[in-house]
């Protein structure tokens, strides 16, 4: 789960992480006043949005006069911003942070993350702050330190005092770096996170080191034990046929094709999308309805996928286990009798009761095109969507 | 032969009293000679009940202690499942498989540590797998029995449904399986493609390997660069998620492309660098595989 930068700034404070003093704004009129409370002569608009690229996109603004403040406000709020990570079409900003301006003498890079290869979670940082560290990693790998922290002990002294240094932190600032770096790991542990990310930390002409902007994603899977940070999330970030599907414990994520896919499986799931781009379609979703998924929840899920303005056909791709095909196949025709089914169905069933649940769909009396393999039902599927223009 | 399970296996399952675990208890026992291997069942305060016969107890240690179970597989919830693997390791367990799919990664890692420490000898599949199975002997895990049949073939993969998929084209060519390896979609996780690729190797029953891997990571790459270096036998592969867009999670939480690392098409470019034969098409791992075989 993402949250709003202001948010993971509030929660890095709670752990002692210094960040400019900042107020979250949700209308121009709230900015300006926003800036009024905070004082100084210079303040940082951001907006607030979950993707990254703000700054490159024109959402971040620095405002040397309360005239400035509401004019950048006002062009910010209500923009569809476009970065690398929103797609084309942008996100809608409706949130903005309003922050105290900062003497930036350096700006660095340090972020968290749960790494594969030591089965730890990894400290990265390097000297190069403000850029995409997936660039920096590209261009100058040398310039990326790591630490593989001890889950018992936490980030050592040593540790994060060595980090500090090579990415070039003054020997007077070290300490102020070291308690950062810690208070990160500790942040890190303690909400379950699963990303965290300062970028950059900076480091100001008195020798403070501050974070000027902060990004924590969370462990879905731990959420149950974090009532606090479900509450933090902001639905209007998300795609809405997303939020509609994780309601009925959908696994669903929206892609920009043509052929809606109901699978049982991520791995298969997966492969009828790679597959159906093989045979010259395009996959309009990623759908796993899980392994215990009941009629009800096909017929949700086919709800989903029809609300796609795009859609011109739909494979559903079953090999089932513990799933059985007959409740698959009852689903199915029970959401294409509910839903009114405007575009060709492909059917592929196998495993469990696969021979009742082809009988379901053949007595439904349904136009449903059955298929025998994977790669019949995907070509099925590609011909279908290509025939319903 | 086989790998890590065979006939003579005995099971105990943790969790045993849950709906889940009792579904797949009974399906595992009535598989092949699963009413042998199924010996044990545990559930805290549960003990001295029984369940289709398999006597209950309150701890792995007395499970194992009673009944000489020396491999569990667990379907307990995920906010305890970490603590039901850390029992099993502490009980010296030769073998953990762990179903239980939704485990905070925060658990694994300390888990994981705590295994690295203890210098344990248990191995560890899973978690988020469909479990292991040696077809016409036993079966352990989710997966549907009557689809498999023992033969040359073994399978290992990150996913369920698309490891029943090969199994599925393998049989259509009429080629039997020696075991079936489903290793789990979790980043933190137990046995990785390269720990079951050597066993397979070692296995005088496997002639053949199918390796399903998935987006992100590169422990396909490991086990790729292994093969060429170690692997007799020849060795097929797919890769899902060819057309997965970057940063989404593809619903195995492992299954995420970060900053164009663990991309299907460089995972496949090692492979095919590292001598295996590779499809971008999944429903022609049979087809390549029975080509490897001659």
């Amino acid at each position: 789960m993402k949250i709003h930068e202001y948010q993971a700034k509030e929660i890095l404070r709670k752990y002692g992480v210094t960040t400019p003093r900042g107020i979250p704004c949700f209308s121009v009129d709230e900015a300006v006043s926003a800036a009024a409370k905070l004082g100084g002569s210079v303040w940082v608009v951001k907006a607030q949005i979950h993707a990254g690229g703000r700054g490159k996109g024109g959402g971040v603004k620095v405002a040397k006069s309360p005239a400035e403040v509401k004019s950048y406000a006002s062009s910010i709020l209500g923009m569809q911003l476009k970065t690398h990570q929103t797609g084309p079409e942008g996100q809608k900003v409706r949130r903005l942070l309003i922050e105290e301006g900062a003497d930036i003498r350096k700006e660095l890079y340090v972020g968290m993350v749960v790494d594969r290869g030591t089965q730890r979670v990894v400290l990265m940082a390097s000297s190069e702050g403000g850029m995409d560290i997936e660039e920096v990693a590209a261009r100058t790998p040398e310039k990326i330190h790591k630490v593989a922290i001890d889950p018992l002990r936490g980030l050592s002294d040593a540790d994060a005092d060595g980090v500090a240094r090579k990415i070039g932190v003054p020997e007077g600032s070290v300490p102020q770096a070291r308690a950062l770096l810690q208070a990160l790991y500790k942040a890190f542990d303690e909400t379950d996170a699963s990303l965290a990310e300062i970028n950059p930390l900076i480091l100001t002409g008195d020798g403070k080191v501050v974070a000027l902007d902060a990004k924590i994603d969370f462990d879905g899977n731990a959420l149950f034990r974090h009532p606090d940070l479900v509450a933090l999330r902001d639905l209007d970030e998300e795609d809405p046929a997303e939020v509609e599907a994780s309601k009925h414990d959908l696994n669903y994520i929206q892609l920009d094709g043509n052929i809606g896919c109901l699978v049982n499986g991520a791995g298969l799931a997966m492969a009828s999308m790679d597959i159906i781009k093989l045979y010259g379609g395009s996959p309009a979703n990623f759908l796993d309805v899980g392994g215990s998924a009941t009629a009800e929840k096909v017929t949700e899920a086919f709800k989903i996928m029809l609300r796609n303005p795009e859609l011109k056909a739909i494979l559903v791709n079953i090999f089932g286990g513990i799933m059985k095909c007959d409740v698959i196949a009852q689903g199915v025709v029970a959401a294409a009798r509910e839903v009114s089914l405007n575009v060709p169905l492909v059917v592929r069933l196998e495993g469990t009761n696969v021979e009742i649940g082809k009988k379901i769909l053949a007595e439904s009396g349904l136009p449903i095109i059955s298929a025998n393999n994977m790669a019949d039902a995907a070509q099925k599927a590609v011909a279908a969507a290509k025939g319903a223009h | 032969m086989s790998i890590l399970i065979n006939k003579n296996t005995r099971v105990m399952t943790q969790g045993i009293t849950g709906k889940t675990g009792q579904f797949h208890t009974k399906t595992g026992k009535e598989y092949a000679n699963g009413k042998n291997c199924y010996v044990a069942g545990v559930t805290p305060k549960k003990g001295g009940q029984s369940y289709e016969g398999i006597p209950i107890f309150n701890s792995v240690r007395e499970a194992k202690a009673a009944t000489g179970a020396n491999v569990s597989v667990i379907y307990v919830p995920p906010p305890y499942a970490a603590a039901a693997i850390e029992e099993a390791v502490d009980a010296e367990l030769d073998l953990v498989i762990c179903i239980t799919e939704g485990i905070p990664v925060r658990d694994m890692i300390r888990t994981k540590y705590k295994m690295e420490q203890q210098r344990s000898k248990t191995l560890l599949i899973g978690p988020n797998c469909p479990g292991v199975i040696t077809p016409d002997e036993i079966k352990i895990g989710i997966m549907p029995g009557h689809i498999h049949k023992k033969g040359p073939v073994g399978v290992v993969s990150r996913s369920g449904t698309l490891t029943y998929e090969a199994v599925g084209q393998l049989m259509e060519l009429g080629l039997g399986q020696s075991s079936c390896v489903g290793i789990g979609g979790d980043p933190v996780n137990g046995l990785k493609h390269i720990d079951v690729m050597k066993m397979f190797n070692d296995d005088p029953q496997t002639e053949a390997v199918i390796m399903v891997g998935e987006i992100g990571g590169s422990n396909e790459e490991e086990c790729a660069r292994w093969i060429k270096a170690n692997m007799k036998k020849p060795v097929v592969g797919f890769i899902a998620g060819v057309t997965a867009p970057p940063g989404k999670r593809m619903g195995h939480a492992g299954a995420i492309i970060s900053g164009g690392k663990g991309t299907a098409e460089e995972k496949l470019a090692v492979m095919e660098e590292c001598g295996i034969r590779t499809t971008k098409n999944p429903a022609e791992m049979g087809k390549l595989l029975k080509s490897a075989l001659k």
